[in-house]
């Protein structure tokens, strides 16, 4: 039925299977859904447009000025129309600094999803086709690993690495490299336990027979016969893991063991505007704290629509 | 019963033994101790000396049984950064994590436990939908910019309480409390609130879910044919019932408490082990995170084990079948 429909999906033309689904129509009927996907899209844009769109270029230092630094939004007493959230404490323009910081928080929140992915699909493939000692084994890493909160497995993996790799303030590649992987470790294990127990379901049917008959690989088997069968779980679990992969993103750069402060996201802004607090310069915290908050309320909305949308169960 | 017990503990032990191998590795290959005592100029045969005095040279297995038990008497050397003796450290720390994580406990449940119930029996009042919505709101914010906003709020904008810090305090013998004097009151209010914002909202959304439920079954419609009253209905039989699985599912965030405190105590500058974690973490001081690991694994393996067996305890339905299965 919907496992059907999913492999003849882009047989068809892609436009009208779309207008024609069940998951368009539940997308057009709940106006909270529109309105998340709208103000997501809006920040997208505004994130990869940002060389285009930005009044400013933040990471470019030549063109700060240090007089120009923690300027109040336009509208207050001292602000200026050139800077119209006002400025950081570098004299970053906040509005452009955001773009370009949400844009890392969005890429990092990607990296560490599609990482979890790969890891916890192959795994779960691997433990739930396998079974016996193999599967033992990784679901045994699975429960210790579930029994941690994902805050503490990532601050730890994040601590070893660091402790492992030495910090090098230029090599700005392996600051990103180490948070990515550390919150990929905290997601993996979700997409594990999923696909095992869905392979573990697929791997009696008749196709599965059937290829096997045929003289497929056990890795052919794998990825192209019962990978497509278990995708639609995965998809709304991934979706809903953007957001906590920004959360977590946000927390660790906030905690100071994140991505570098030469490449603001937007935890690191928070993280910067926090020591102003108290001299009353709300903006350079407020403004990024809001946009986090958007952000992660909106991609959570339309992960929870996807989630109901492909779940007829729940309908 | 006991089969069960014992498996259970079993598996504590492997997963404790597991967390020390980890904490071993970390220890010895990563953070290396003869480099750090001698320096990077020290001779091939200074070191080998060293190696031989500390134990290194020792097998493996034998290095990390000596860890172990090092480990399980608390002993984790000495601090890379602060020169202290870690177990020392971690022991001057732990009052104040562990008295903001009971405070932040006690709020959830005094005011989750209430709320949900509310929002159960009126569920369909402006005010429960409200407080699902805020709910909502509380579980998708993360911790430090809920922490955040509290500060500007009510530290920088209204001036009410104190943002960081524990406030004055007193040592009752080993342990330093600040729930005695007035400033550590002020101090606590609002780390504690943030600390206990996701919990709290979880056990509302909880405990309205189980009620709704319990208030479907059997036993209370024959209680309302009984004409029992709606007090007596509500929180003689439909509440009791509620509260087994809250009670596990807040033993198990017992540990998660702890764990998030060290996001708020970074906020807050709460002198506490998260804050010291932190500083860990940043300044690659390995033998504070290897203590940090064991203690905060030590802490989630014994509150998992005790959630287990109390669940057993309250539950008679679980001490059956698992006699059955023992059988």
């Amino acid at each position: 039925m919907r496992i059907k429909a999913m492999t003849t999906f882009f047989q068809r033309d892609f436009l009208q299977r779309i207008r024609q689904s069940d998951v368009w129509f539940s997308f057009t009927q709940s106006k909270v859904t529109l309105w998340a996907a709208a103000v997501f899209a809006v920040l997208v844009i505004a994130a990869f447009g940002a060389e285009v769109i930005a009044p400013h270029n933040p990471m470019d230092l030549a063109t700060l000025e240090l007089s120009e630094a923690r300027l109040p939004p336009a509208w207050q007493e001292g602000g200026t129309s050139k800077y119209m959230l006002g400025t950081d404490d570098q004299g970053r323009d906040l509005l452009s600094a955001l773009m370009y910081g949400t844009r890392i928080s969005i890429l990092v929140g990607l990296a560490a999803v599609g990482f979890a992915l790969l890891l916890g699909v192959t795994l779960g493939l691997i433990a739930g086709y396998a079974g016996g000692v193999v599967d033992a084994a990784i679901m045994r890493v699975c429960d210790v690993m579930l029994s941690f909160p994902s805050i503490l497995v990532a601050l730890l993996v994040d601590g070893i690495l660091h402790a492992v790799i030495p910090r090098d303030a230029s090599n700005t590649g392996q600051a990103f490299f180490v948070v990515v992987l550390a919150i990929g470790l905290t997601l993996w294990v979700k997409y594990a336990r999923t696909v095992r127990s869905s392979v573990m379901v697929e791997k009696n049917k008749e196709y599965v027979q059937a290829a096997r008959v045929m003289g497929a690989s056990t890795f052919t088997i794998l990825f192209k016969h019962i990978f497509p069968n278990v995708l639609s779980p995965i998809t709304v679990l991934a979706t809903l893991h953007i957001a906590q992969a920004i959360i977590t993103e946000a927390t660790l750069s906030y905690l100071g063991v994140g991505v570098p402060p030469t490449s603001p996201s937007l935890g690191t802004l928070i993280r910067i505007g926090n020591e102003y607090l108290f001299s009353g310069e709300w903006w350079i915290t407020v403004w990024p704290g809001l946009t986090l908050v958007v952000l992660v309320l909106s991609a959570n909305l339309l992960g929870d629509w996807l989630r109901d949308a492909l779940n007829p169960r729940l309908q | 019963m006991l089969a069960h017990l014992i498996r259970r503990l079993l598996q504590s032990v492997a997963v404790m033994l597991t967390v020390a191998l980890v904490a071993f590795v970390l220890f010895q290959y990563v953070g290396d101790p003869v480099s750090f005592i001698l320096g990077q100029d020290a001779t091939a045969e200074e070191r080998s000396r060293l190696r031989g005095d500390l134990g290194l040279d020792a097998p493996v297995p034998v290095q990390f049984a000596r860890f172990v038990g090092n480990a399980v008497q608390g002993d984790f050397g000495y601090s890379l950064r602060q020169g202290r003796k870690v177990s020392e450290l971690i022991a001057s720390k732990a009052p104040a994590t562990l008295e903001l994580s009971l405070v932040a406990i006690v709020l959830a449940l005094v005011m989750g436990i209430p709320a949900g119930v509310y929002c159960a029996l009126k569920k369909d009042s402006v005010l429960a939908k409200w407080l699902m919505a805020l709910s909502l709101l509380g579980v998708s914010l993360p911790t430090f910019l809920i922490g955040i906003f509290l500060i500007l709020t009510f530290s920088v904008w209204l001036g009410w309480l104190p943002s960081f810090g524990r406030g004055d305090t007193v040592a009752l013998g080993g342990w330093t409390t600040g729930l005695l004097t007035q400033s550590g009151w002020a101090h606590i209010i609002l780390p504690a609130v943030t600390l206990c914002l996701f919990q709290l909202t979880m056990i509302l959304r909880l405990i309205r879910v189980e009620m709704l439920e319990v208030l479907r079954s059997d036993y209370i419609k024959f209680a309302r044919a009984r004409g029992l009253s709606q007090t007596a209905i509500h929180f003689g039989h439909a509440l009791k019932n509620t509260l087994i699985p809250v009670m596990t599912i807040v033993g198990l965030e017992l540990g998660g408490v702890i764990a998030f405190a060290i996001i708020t105590e970074t906020v807050f500058q709460w002198p506490g082990m998260g804050l010291l974690f932190i500083q860990a973490i940043s300044s690659a001081d390995i033998p504070v995170m290897a203590a940090y690991l064991c203690l905060i694994s030590l802490i989630f393996v014994t509150i998992n084990f005790l959630v287990d067996l109390l669940y057993v305890a309250v539950d008679p339905r679980l001490r059956i079948t698992s006699q059955s299965n023992a059988h």
